[in-house]
């Protein structure tokens, strides 16, 4: 139980409710990032710039923090290259099949309490888990 | 022009709340992930406080007729669990745990996380875009020229 930051999560995950409820008043819009980004390709024409401009003001949330509190937020990864391209396969291809994420089935989805994102995170929980226990395993960590 | 200007800025929060959470810091979500090992509960209150924000925010949205800057709430009506739903789950949670970034982080760490981000980035795109080009996306085809 070492690093363990219950406050930062909580203000975090608070900002990402914030940002969620943000988007559904104004834009009447779910807040899923997967949907989200492979709609400013692949989404109607007149419905892209919004999402790119979401994508924009998402990737510039850490330098926002950088330049608040004058630290680089930490970014570890132990991950090797082949797992690091496997892994990000799985990820885009997974997410899209599943229609959605961490953010659009665990947080939109759960809120509204729809079964269909009960289902996924439970199953993408319980899989990352799996993943986790049995890369340790292997590697002996 | 509003609906650009509130994307970008809710965008914004969505960056800093993944920041401050660490959910951008790939350890961090391993060790939340391992559950039978060392671990560490704290992404559990990321979770936990946007939730709690989002299904109070949500309904207290919906209260009104529309949103301001649309003419309707977009909402998933499906509450069908299918195949797709569950295998699209499990290949995902297998790829978050392998690497531990989820799409929203693998965006923002961009800035942050050198080329293993990018790296991680390129191939998720990838794999959006193998989805997106393939029968399964559920479009019809384009009709030929």
């Amino acid at each position: 139980m070492e690093n363990f930051t219950p406050v930062s999560a909580s203000i975090g995950g608070a900002l990402i409710g914030l940002s969620a409820v943000l988007l559904m008043a104004l834009n009447g819009r779910i807040a899923g990032i997967s949907g989200v980004f492979s709609g400013t390709l692949f989404a109607e024409s007149g419905d892209r710039i919004w999402r790119g401009l979401f994508i924009i003001g998402l990737m510039a949330g850490p330098l926002v923090v950088m330049t608040l509190t004058g630290h680089t937020p930490a970014f570890e990864i132990t991950s090797n290259v082949p797992l690091i391209l496997v892994g990000g396969l799985l990820v885009g291809f997974g997410t899209r099949l599943g229609s959605g994420c961490t953010s659009g089935h665990g947080v939109c989805g759960l809120s509204r309490l729809s079964p269909r994102s009960m289902v996924s995170v439970a199953l993408f929980m319980a899989a990352g888990m799996a993943t986790v226990a049995i890369a340790n395993m292997l590697i002996g960590g | 022009m509003g609906k650009n200007i509130s994307a970008l800025i809710a965008g914004l929060i969505f960056g800093i709340g993944l920041t401050v959470s660490q959910m951008v810091n790939p350890e961090k979500v391993r060790a939340f992930l391992d559950v039978f090992g060392n671990w560490d509960p704290s992404l559990a209150f990321v979770m936990g406080a946007a939730l709690l924000v989002t299904a109070i925010g949500y309904r207290l949205v919906w209260a009104r007729s529309s949103p301001v800057f649309a003419t309707k709430f977009q909402v998933p009506g499906n509450r069908t669990v299918d195949a797709r739903l569950a295998i699209g789950a499990i290949l995902f949670g297998a790829g978050w745990g392998l690497v531990g970034l989820c799409p929203g982080p693998a965006l923002a760490a961009i800035i942050i996380g050198g080329s293993p981000a990018f790296m991680f980035l390129g191939a998720m795109i990838a794999g959006i875009l193998v989805f997106e080009l393939s029968p399964l996306n559920g479009r019809k085809a384009a009709p030929a020229r």
